[in-house]
């Protein structure tokens, strides 16, 4: 599967272009979309990534993302552009600490090797050379593997402040120096091994917690953005010319043709048309707007072309008041202190106190200072986090592993601590109670042939509903019926001839109450109903949620009737019509009587509410904003997942008290040794490795914990 | 002691080169698809190569 793909033309002209398509669940799939690609002219080869289920196309520029997305589309996978490499720079410093982390390994393995004959009898001239070779390895290994520690702990004292890695940047010097001195002078305990060894377990927990945070990241990453980049405006003299968004001004007139998306907000000066404001309200219908109406920058125009008076551009827009919103109640959060910083908090302090009296008792005691300074290092060494470094990324890791197997990104560590102190639950409606699409309900009413003109007729449709029906009748495995002459008559619907016959699809004459389309074949008529049904498993997760503690509310920007529907069905209180920033006063009002609020919503506009929120969960439909603002993501269609990270979260704080509880135990037990000056090498050494072990396999208990 | 003076040497050449191999590795994203690798060898391989190499990724 890695050979290197056939040259067949120059390769320094081919684009790479990268698609998220969360359907990848076997290796079917990926043998379905490389050998589907391969024989497409101008595709190169492409690549399946199934961990991020992401496929990288390398192609000719010729082909624009759009037709690749298309060509991927009919291969039955839903493709989504992503944007170039959006995580390069963040990746790269998980892969130095793996580096550092490998180098540790392999010093601490080398001088094992040495140390293990000396604890095991070496005398006189062996120890001291096995001394200076486990010197050679281990100076050069901790200047490198310890950077990451130093870099931090010297920050940390700049600002006249102390971190978890202070203690450790100490203890790590400390013992080195010492046992430089020790081997220059014929010593008969040197502390390489314990020095290296430390690094290398709390590498390791720096490591698993980076890798948590990259793994989910890489699923959610940026998916482009879908704003216009700039519009067509006509000049005074009638002429039109391309402006790109920046350079938009208020006063101009923009011509927006159906199917584009606005780059400014404006008023509708000519024409009238729908326009799909999903994006900016939550609304699931689109809008009918006509002259004078306001259309907001964002939104897309459905139907019919528009001139438009710009009245506010670039940051004035309602698109970047929302941002900007967001940005201030995602400040609020970045206050939260991580369980594992506020352990350090008085820990740090804890153990420079205990190991300077235990330097000062010894001095004293006439010990004399080498053998006190001694004991302090053994101190430091010993207590060191090992145990509590890893106590809280290995529960964690395991915890987001096992979430992730069930299609839910968590982004990082403290996330999942947030998640397990949620007490109340806020749903958005449309796209998260919902599936946020409409969903054609009658399909099975149709006879083969009327599927097939359907099918053909919403080939070429990009409103809303033809979008749907396309969706339903596709997965039915429909083939097209050949048409001529298709149109479409804005506000009206698709017309076509079928052999002869006039065939449409379009808006009913008698408007019902919900979604709905009529499709005409000569004189007979049929009516398509939609609805944007409710997740699946919704009140079985509602139930769990509530069962844990957690009642759960409504808050959507949707009209009443829409938002009384679901609230009836799943029995919740709602409150509809909410503006950004009614949602996100209602969440301040929640914390303010003491709840830690969980957002679960998906739309740009719920965009403020998930930053401001405790925690927030976004469905992997939601809006980039949406799944950027939100801590964890779920990719399946059930809303189970929300209930589930919950009782996960929660079960990963038990793990991390436990571990915590074991580090504790074990410092109480290794203390006391190393105070008395019976720590040697050895003990410090098994000591370490047996807490960190404990702590690791008790974390492993949480790998079947998202059953 | 004279053996440990080739044995030792030996011992540390081979733990670099497993140190050089694992830099190697990473950098040539043999880590970047760890399922992916566990679901391929599923695959019907036809043999004329219908991925690219790993390292080419962005």
């Amino acid at each position: 599967m890695n050979a290197i793909a056939p040259i067949s033309s120059d390769q320094s002209h081919m684009v790479v272009s990268r698609f998220a398509v969360p359907a990848i669940r076997c290796a079917g799939c990926i043998a379905k979309i490389e050998n589907g690609l391969k024989d497409t002219p101008g595709i190169l080869s492409s690549r399946v990534n199934f961990s991020t289920k992401q496929v990288a196309i390398s192609h000719l520029p010729e082909l624009d993302d759009d037709q690749l997305r298309r060509k991927i589309e009919a291969l039955g996978f839903e493709a989504q552009v992503l944007a170039d490499n959006p995580l390069s720079e963040e990746k790269g410093s998980t892969d130095k600490l793996i580096r550092a982390l490998a180098v540790a390994g392999f010093g601490m393995m080398n001088i094992m090797l040495l140390s293990v004959s000396v604890w095991s009898g070496a005398t006189g001239v062996t120890r001291d050379l096995f001394h200076w070779i486990s010197a050679l390895i281990a100076i050069p290994v901790i200047a490198y593997s310890g950077r990451p520690f130093f870099a931090s702990a010297a920050m940390a004292l700049r600002y006249g402040r102390t971190n978890m890695d202070v203690p450790i940047s100490i203890g790590i010097l400390l013992a080195t120096g010492l046992s430089i001195y020790e081997t220059a002078t014929g010593g008969a305990h040197a502390y390489f091994d314990g020095a290296v060894m430390l690094l290398f377990f709390l590498l390791a927990g720096r490591v698993l917690d980076g890798m948590m945070r990259d793994r989910a990241r890489e699923g959610i990453s940026a998916l482009l953005k879908q704003t216009a980049p700039g519009a067509m405006v006509l000049d005074d003299d009638g002429k039109t010319r391309w402006v790109a968004a920046k350079d938009l001004l208020p006063g101009m007139q923009m011509m927006v043709a159906a199917g584009e998306s606005l780059a400014a907000d404006g008023v509708i000066l000519s024409g009238s048309s729908s326009f799909d404001c999903s994006l900016m309200t939550g609304e699931s219908a689109p809008q009918p707007l006509g002259k004078g109406d306001l259309a907001l920058a964002g939104t897309l125009n459905l139907s019919s072309p528009v001139t438009i008076e710009i009245t506010a551009t670039g940051e004035d827009t309602s698109v970047s008041d929302i941002a900007r919103l967001m940005d201030e109640a995602g400040q609020r959060r970045s206050f939260y202190v991580r369980i594992a910083d506020r352990a350090a908090r008085f820990y740090a302090p804890a153990v420079h106190s205990l190991a300077l009296l235990a330097f000062i008792f010894w001095m004293f005691a006439g010990a004399g200072w080498h053998q006190s300074l001694l004991i302090s290092v053994a101190v430091l060494i010993i207590t060191c986090p090992c145990a509590l470094g890893l106590a809280v990324p290995a529960a964690q890791v395991v915890a987001s592993g096992a979430l992730l197997r069930k299609g839910v990104m968590v982004k990082d560590g403290s996330a999942l601590e947030r998640l397990a102190e949620a007490d109340y639950v806020l749903f958005d409606k449309t796209g998260t109670l919902t599936l946020g699409r409409p969903t054609p309900v009658n399909l099975d009413d149709l006879s083969l042939t009327q599927k097939q003109v359907a099918l053909a007729l919403s080939q070429t449709s990009r409103h809303p509903i033809s979008k749907a029906i396309r969706a339903g009748l596709l997965a039915l495995g429909i083939e097209l019926a050949v048409l001529d002459d298709t149109q479409e008559l804005p506000g009206k619907g698709m017309t076509a001839s079928w052999g002869g016959v006039k065939v449409t699809l379009g808006k009913p004459e008698k408007s019902g109450d919900h979604l709905s389309s009529q499709l005409s074949i000569g004189t007979d008529s049929v009516i398509l109903q939609l609805q944007d049904e409710i997740r699946p498993e919704a009140p079985e997760a509602i139930a769990e949620l509530r069962a844990m503690g957690l009642p759960a509310a409504i808050i959507s920007g949707d009209n009443p009737q829409s938002v009384s529907l679901v609230s009836r069905a799943l029995d919740l209180s709602a409150q509809a019509d909410a503006s950004p920033q009614d949602k996100v006063e209602a969440i301040a009002r929640l914390t303010d009587d003491g709840h830690k609020v969980l957002m679960v919503g998906d739309g740009l506009n719920d965009g403020p509410a998930l930053a401001a929120a405790h925690v927030s969960i976004a469905p992997g439909t939601a809006s980039d904003v949406g799944q950027q603002a939100a801590d964890a993501v779920f990719t399946s269609e059930s809303l189970m997942p929300v209930a589930l990270s919950v009782r996960v979260a929660r079960r990963t704080m038990q793990i991390v008290h436990q571990n915590f509880a074991l580090a504790i135990g074990y410092n109480i037990f290794a203390v006391p040794l190393a105070l008395t000056g019976m720590v040697t090498p050895l003990i410090a050494a098994i000591a370490m490795s047996l807490s960190s072990l404990i702590v690791v396999g008790n974390a492993l208990r949480l790998n079947g914990a998202a059953k | 002691m004279s053996g440990l003076a080739i044995l030792i040497p030996v011992a540390l050449l081979m733990g670099l080169g497993g140190l050089a191999f694992f830099f190697w590795a990473m950098r040539n994203g043999q880590f970047e698809d760890l399922d992916g690798a566990a679901q391929r060898v599923l695959l019907d391989d036809d043999g004329d190569g219908d991925g690219n190499e790993d390292g080419d990724q962005p």
